[in-house]
């Protein structure tokens, strides 16, 4: 191989287009004659509809429709239950437009179709809804305490699921522990808040009965399949296109949400393209949530503290429904001992209905609740036995030559045990704390004391299950006329940087120019087999199963080169989009080579001309196609994980804080991570510090808050302070690079890394600070000014002074 | 995200837009739209009629007279922030329009109109009271001026008449020998204040305080004069233990809570944000003095 661009900062193909606004998003698809949807969505957290009158919603001028649930026909049901698992003792999903009851702020309660959104709006509130409220709870812990409002009548403590895993023996290691640490840490509730909203359009054709849907969505062939089987039409004639879509970081994995069946209901029933755009509203009241988990963890140690065993016990808040089963707290309790040994672990959770905007994965998906877990209770730890804090990490460490390391009895989300399958921990501890410049470390507190700051170290480890399984597919083909790698799989992108890794891993095995692949991907009509992006996978298993692909068309080109050059395939090279023999200037083009492998009849171009020229492409007697070829260089080749890939990483902060404002500043932030191989070191810091940002959403400024009667506080940007560009602070990355063992490629997933650490780092970093004041410690995340300060006993200094 | 229905009124003149705002019921007047165009897509208001000044000429010019600095209503923030004449006359307005939101909102909104929107934690109200300014108002009625006293009512109103329009605002000069400080705590940079504080200091020929003028945005239903603080500043020292006695009696008007700033939080961030602006006033009293 000539040139190859895999760990190389190649540039992103994607980047000119989507910067001069020529990226295609759901609202560009300006359809003629196309109607607009609007939704009107319960005002109520709980309550009984006694009546819908749609009469003057339905007079109102430009208005096309108005849809309740009596007038949607079969699509009147139970969505789907995506992950359906044993331990779901009253699992329940919600309907397309409510029947009966409502359970949150924001369901769907009726649909109105317009000429355009404006018609729509208006007509949205000529609805007339007569509501019977019903008590709530709303706080998790008190969703889950006896004699708490049901928000489901039979679903008996609002528990969703109720789970215990175990792995070891917890009680003999807590028996013979010298040392027991408990803490009760809590993690609040976010929300991904992409740039692009969510947002269908459909589009029924009449003539040939298909079904054309444009979603905005990170799982199109599973959408397909899934109006399929809705709509009782032929999966082949439904198309699902997921186009450019600004940001999805996992909310926009779920299917179904109500607005993806009603659109393409829609447009059938009104034989008229019908779009609606989510608004910023909307996205905080009818897209979905994850974070709240309160977890009660104990650590049984030696005094030397190593941990012989953890006890976990957690809430986890899965809003109204629970859609996605139990994969958040499942991520969250299997990865809850970190990069630790820690043989004997006993975790148990309940998933608890509230009556909120239900709760999915969120970039994340319960590894920073977990991560925020283990590592204060390491922390802890560390205090009670007067250890350093890197000290009692280095103690538990699981070795480089320990792995894979197994938690027999501990099942991940893909079903299989939990097993990490490398790292170089303790590495990363030792970078983390170089970088940082931890031997500085008093002499910077010093200097922030003598400006009245104080200042702490921050730390954080973490570990995380990436490209999980089934499996996902990868079609490479060789453009006969232009010579251009064509590469499809069935996942989709939103703005991550697929199209640019994808082609590179094509390239390198084909000899060509990144910028010569073009990767079209989440259109089923391109490519119809997969699962979709999620759980930090794509790389891992797309990228794996492009490499196959590529490989084998590797081989195709360099037999027929072969032939057609009249070499010894052994001597033939691939490089700038030619099959070259070594050392010589003889050389077939990729479109020469992909036009010979296909016996035409006509030369109806200078490709299919010059390639006469050379020897046949294929020896063998008989017709022109040898039984058992396909014509052309085409393959499809799959990848399907033997167990999940883990990443880890190691942040340390430099931390701040303004003891009289209260507020926070982190002064340096050090991430080291390793997610085995780079395919490109830009795109991985792309993904890292991007995940960070959310991070320190997490940790500072993010928390979606709801009154006691259910009414979300603060569904808007003024409110819901996620963090600017102007409150991420510089971040120093440190790359490692210890490849997986699984895949050929050697790579492991990156795209939710960043998150993971950043509230156990920044809030340990705020901990450490202010321990000169006496403040205890930070078990919440995240932290806010005026929990410093009462922290900090303000109350009575105000009084006071 | 749509706005209601409404009518769409382009004035070519003060005059014109005057008597649209007399011929509907409920109107609201379109400058920068900063805060009124997402008000209008929440349907937080619902006008009859919009009234866009932005082609009305001559609303856009930034006069200095004598140190004073006067702002048409068509001035965005960021105009006045990065003119020459203004800085060199009147510093004050770049340290507080440099807290004022993200520069695209800067680049768009205008002075007048936050003054006229009247938040009660945006920093431009709390400028105009703390140096005594006031708002030229045009109505029906003819021409006045409003004292920024008289003008903020509570968060979000002022006393202008419906058919009101501010022409422009005048912040009247620094007095000589002051100097001046804006200092505000943001949950976020941008954001509006969780308390802001205006300060200008004037320290008399033996160093003790002159003349002291504060106010705050942020920490009540409107911005307000600090008038217990100043005058407790007055005659002292100015010292460290003069500044904080002097801070502490900002907790009486405190009164904002809300999610994550309770008003015990408030009030010491307030004092806080009062010490250190006075500090930093008087240290550049004493360089301009030098």
């Amino acid at each position: 191989m000539a040139t190859r661009t895999f760990g190389e900062p190649v540039q992103r193909n994607i980047d000119d287009r989507l910067l001069t606004g020529q990226g295609h998003y759901i609202d560009d698809i300006d359809l003629p004659s196309v109607a607009h949807a609007a939704f009107l969505r319960s005002p109520f957290a709980r309550a009984k509809i006694t009546s819908i009158d749609v009469s003057a919603a339905r007079a109102h001028p430009g208005v096309l429709g108005v849809f309740t649930c009596d007038n949607i026909g079969h699509i009147d049901q139970d969505l789907p239950l995506l992950i359906p698992h044993p331990c779901l003792v009253g699992p329940r999903t919600q309907r397309p437009l409510a029947r009966g009851d409502v359970y949150y702020v924001g369901q769907t309660v009726a649909m109105v179709v317009a000429v355009d959104r404006y018609t729509a709006e208006d007509a949205v509130r000529l609805i007339e809804v007569d509501y019977d409220p019903l008590p709530v709870s709303v706080e998790l812990e008190d969703a889950a305490a006896d004699g708490a409002n049901l928000v489901h009548e039979d679903v008996a403590g609002n528990v969703a699921a109720h789970f215990v895993q175990n792995s070891g023996d917890a009680a003999a290691a807590f028996a013979r522990a010298d040392h027991v640490t408990k803490i009760t840490v809590r993690v609040e509730r976010s929300t991904a808040a992409p740039m692009e909203g969510r947002a269908v359009c459909a589009r029924w054709d009449r003539i040939t009965e298909q079904l054309m849907v444009w979603d905005s969505t990170q799982a199109p062939i599973s959408v397909r399949g899934g109006l399929a089987s809705l709509f009782d039409i032929d999966e082949d004639r439904v198309r699902v296109v997921a186009p450019d879509v600004g940001g999805g970081f996992g909310q926009k994995v779920l299917f179904f949400y109500p607005e993806e069946v009603l659109v393409p209901m829609a447009a059938i029933q009104l034989d008229r393209p019908v779009k609606w755009i989510e608004d910023r509203t909307e996205n905080f009241i009818g897209s979905t949530q994850e974070r709240t988990q309160v977890h009660t963890i104990e650590l049984a140690a030696t005094k030397d503290g190593e941990v012989l065993g953890l006890r976990d016990f957690f809430l986890h808040d899965t809003g109204s429904f629970i859609p996605y089963g139990i994969a958040i707290a499942q991520v969250a309790s299997t990865s809850i001992a970190g990069p630790y040994r820690i043989p004997n672990i006993e975790v148990e959770f309940k998933a608890i209905y509230t009556p909120t905007v239900p709760v999915t994965p969120y970039r994340g998906c319960g590894r920073p609740q977990a991560c925020f877990a283990i590592e204060r209770a390491m922390d802890k730890l560390a205090e009670e036995l007067g250890l350093d804090r890197f000290e009692v990490r280095r103690r538990n460490f699981i070795a480089p030559d320990q792995f894979p390391w197994k938690r027999e009895g501990l099942l991940f989300a893909d079903g299989l045990a939990v097993c990490y399958d490398s790292g170089e921990y303790d590495t990363a501890l030792s970078k983390a704390a170089e970088a940082i410049g931890l031997d500085r470390l008093d002499e910077m507190k010093a200097d922030a004391r003598a400006r009245g700051k104080y200042l702490g170290l921050g730390l954080g480890f973490y570990v995380e299950g990436t490209g999980l399984g089934p499996y996902e597919g990868g079609h490479v083909r060789i453009h006969p006329i232009t010579g251009k790698i064509y590469v499809n799989t069935g996942l989709s992108t939103q703005g991550q940087g697929h199209d640019t890794v994808f082609a590179q891993i094509a390239a390198d095995q084909l000899g060509v120019d990144p910028s010569d692949v073009i990767v079209v991907e989440g259109d089923t009509g391109a490519f119809d087999w997969g699962v979709a992006t999620f759980a930090s996978r794509a790389a891992v298993v797309s990228g794996n199963a492009i490499h196959k692909a590529a490989s084998k068309a590797r081989e195709m080109v360099i037999e027929a080169a072969a032939n057609m050059l009249e070499a010894a395939p052994g001597d033939i090279e691939l490089a700038e989009g030619k099959a070259r023999i070594s050392g010589s200037d003889r050389a077939v083009t990729l479109a020469e080579v992909a036009t010979a492998t296909n016996p035409l009849r006509y030369a109806f171009n200078k490709a299919a001309q010059s390639a006469t020229q050379f020897a046949p492409a294929s020896k063998h007697d008989g017709p022109p196609l040898a039984d058992g070829k396909a014509p052309g260089i085409e393959v499809t080749d799959y990848y399907s994980p033997p167990y999940s890939t883990w990443a880890y990483g190691c942040h340390a902060a430099l931390v701040e804080v303004d003891p009289a404002l209260c507020t926070v500043d982190i002064r340096q932030y050090v991430c080291v991570h390793d997610c085995g191989n780079m395919i490109n070191p830009m795109i991985v810091e792309g993904q890292v510090i991007g995940g960070m940002a959310q991070g320190l959403g997490g940790a500072l400024y993010e928390k979606v808050q709801y009154d006691q009667d259910g009414n979300p506080r603060n569904a808007g940007f003024m409110d819901f302070l996620m963090p600017y560009a102007t409150e991420m602070p510089k971040v120093d990355i440190v790359h490692m690079e210890t490849p997986s063992p699984l895949n050929p490629l050697g790579i492991k997933g990156v795209g939710e890394a960043g998150t993971i650490a950043v509230p156990a780092t920044i809030i340990s970093g705020i901990e450490d600070a202010l321990k000169p004041l006496g403040a205890g410690h930070f078990h919440e995340a995240p932290v806010f000014p005026h929990m410093i300060f009462e922290k900090l006993g303000g109350a009575d200094q105000a009084k006071a002074s | 995200m749509k706005p209601a229905r409404f009518e769409y009124v382009a004035a070519k003149t003060v005059a014109e837009a005057i008597d649209a705002r007399s011929s509907f019921d409920d109107t609201v007047i379109l400058a920068g739209g900063q805060s009124l165009i997402p008000m209008l897509n929440y349907r937080v208001a619902q006008p009859d009629a919009v009234i866009d000044i932005n082609r009305v000429p001559g609303l856009d010019t930034i006069s200095v007279d004598n140190g004073a600095v006067r702002v048409g209503a068509l001035v965005r923030h960021r105009q006045l922030e990065l003119s020459a004449e203004a800085f060199a006359a009147h510093p004050l307005l770049r340290e507080a329009l440099d807290n004022v939101a993200h520069i695209p909102i800067r680049n768009r909104g205008t002075i007048c109109g936050s003054i006229a929107h009247a938040d009660a934690a945006a920093e431009m109200p709390a400028v105009l009271v703390c140096l005594d300014g006031f708002v030229t108002a045009q109505g029906s009625g003819g021409e006045r001026n409003v004292p920024a006293s008289d003008l903020f009512l509570f968060h979000m109103t002022t006393t202008l008449d419906s058919d009101e329009i501010i022409t422009s605002a005048t912040f009247p000069a620094l007095p000589k020998g002051s100097g001046y400080a804006f200092e505000e705590l943001t949950r976020r940079h941008g954001d509006y204040a969780v308390a802001g504080i205006c300060a200008v200091i004037t320290p008399g020929p033996d160093g003790n305080c002159a003349s002291a003028s504060l106010s705050a945005c942020g920490i009540a239903e409107k911005p307000v004069r600090l008038s217990a603080v100043e005058a407790a500043l007055v005659g002292t020292n100015l010292s460290d233990d003069a500044v904080s006695a002097a801070a502490a009696l900002v907790d009486d008007m405190v009164t904002n809570e809300d999610d994550g700033a309770g008003g015990r939080y408030r009030r010491q961030v307030a004092r806080t944000l009062i010490t250190r602006a006075v500090a930093k006033a008087c240290q550049r009293a004493a360089q301009g003095r030098a």
